[in-house]
């Protein structure tokens, strides 16, 4: 596999973004579906860099996987990245507790969801 | 290069603000060109996507990349689609990385997941392998899936169940992972297995 060979490579390490961390006090799942508060709304267009773009790119709800995709940012930086704006107020997330499995009601729910399609 | 928030058409109108959808996931993993990325594509409402993770950690069979001269950020990289199920709901489907190497992402891929789909290509089934073995260990919810290509079956359900001696309840499927409708029993087949095992 020969990715990052596509022209645009990274040219600082990845992590500077984040100041060298590689986790924030809110850990983000990468399939935790990440939105703007009141206070995410009004900063969107005032903030730099990475963090200004992810509340540009947040006008519609999404996971932090396509945060990631999208804006071509290594998923584990975007994850410390979108943990912060969690931790700040400027964003929220939706995602199941902790790591147990779906239980029945909402693996009941998914199976109704694919029957539909 | 700008993100196009064009592109990013959502299907659903509920997805406002606090309501956002809850997400749940689904595994699909398999030897590389097995099919992951088309099976993704084919029920995805969304082009599948790519999302990179820089290689922070590097498994005992490459240590010591100091060694290599020239040698800067390893990237690995991963495809995702996303299928709305109802406003409230999203499913999300990732291949995994296709490398034994990059096992140390699995923990947090399969982490809260439904389950699992192993996709197989018959010609190498051995490939699957260390998928089949990470799934039972970690008792995560699986179901084979035999992609046959061309339409071509070459080995029957039974065939594969005894070579990867998996367990009597594990569902081994043919399937054709370019149509949508195949890909969705597929995805029916293993919430059932996974509600199954749920009360169980």
């Amino acid at each position: 596999m020969s990715l990052g060979d596509s022209g645009d490579g990274l040219r600082v390490r990845p992590y500077a973004i984040t100041r060298g961390r590689t986790r924030a006090a809110t850990d983000v799942p990468i399939e935790a579906i990440v939105y703007r508060t009141p206070k995410g709304e009004s900063a969107r267009n005032s903030m730099a860099l990475e963090r200004g773009q992810i509340l540009q790119l947040l006008s519609t709800p999404q996971s932090a996987a396509e945060v990631s995709a999208r804006l071509r940012l290594p998923l584990g930086v975007t994850r410390v990245v979108l943990g912060d704006l969690v931790d700040e107020g400027y964003l929220a997330l939706n995602t199941r507790s902790a790591s147990g499995r779906p239980d029945l009601r909402l693996l009941e729910r998914v199976l109704d969801g694919l029957q539909a399609l | 290069m700008a993100s196009k928030p064009s592109e990013m058409v959502m299907t659903d109108d509920s997805a406002l603000d606090s309501s956002a959808p809850m997400p749940v996931k689904i595994v699909v993993a398999g030897g590389f060109g097995v099919g992951k990325t088309t099976f993704v594509g084919s029920i995805s409402e969304i082009e599948p996507l790519t999302t990179e993770a820089a290689l922070t950690k590097v498994s005992e069979n490459v240590d010591d990349t100091s060694k290599i001269s020239g040698k800067t950020t390893t990237t690995v990289a991963m495809d995702f689609g996303r299928i709305s199920l109802g406003s409230d709901l999203v499913l999300y489907l990732f291949g995994t990385p296709g490398q034994d190497r990059f096992w140390f992402m699995w923990d947090d891929l399969v982490r809260g997941a439904i389950g699992a789909v192993v996709l197989i290509d018959t010609r190498r089934l051995e490939e699957c392998f260390p998928a089949v073995d990470y799934f039972e260990e970690h008792q995560i919810p699986f179901v084979v899936a035999m992609n046959c290509f061309d339409g071509q079956v070459t080995h029957t359900p039974a065939d594969v169940r005894e070579a990867l001696a998996v367990s009597p309840d594990t569902p081994v499927l043919s399937i054709d992972a370019r149509e949508r409708v195949s890909t969705r029993d597929t995805l029916l087949e293993l919430v059932q297995h996974a509600l199954v095992r749920a009360t169980s």
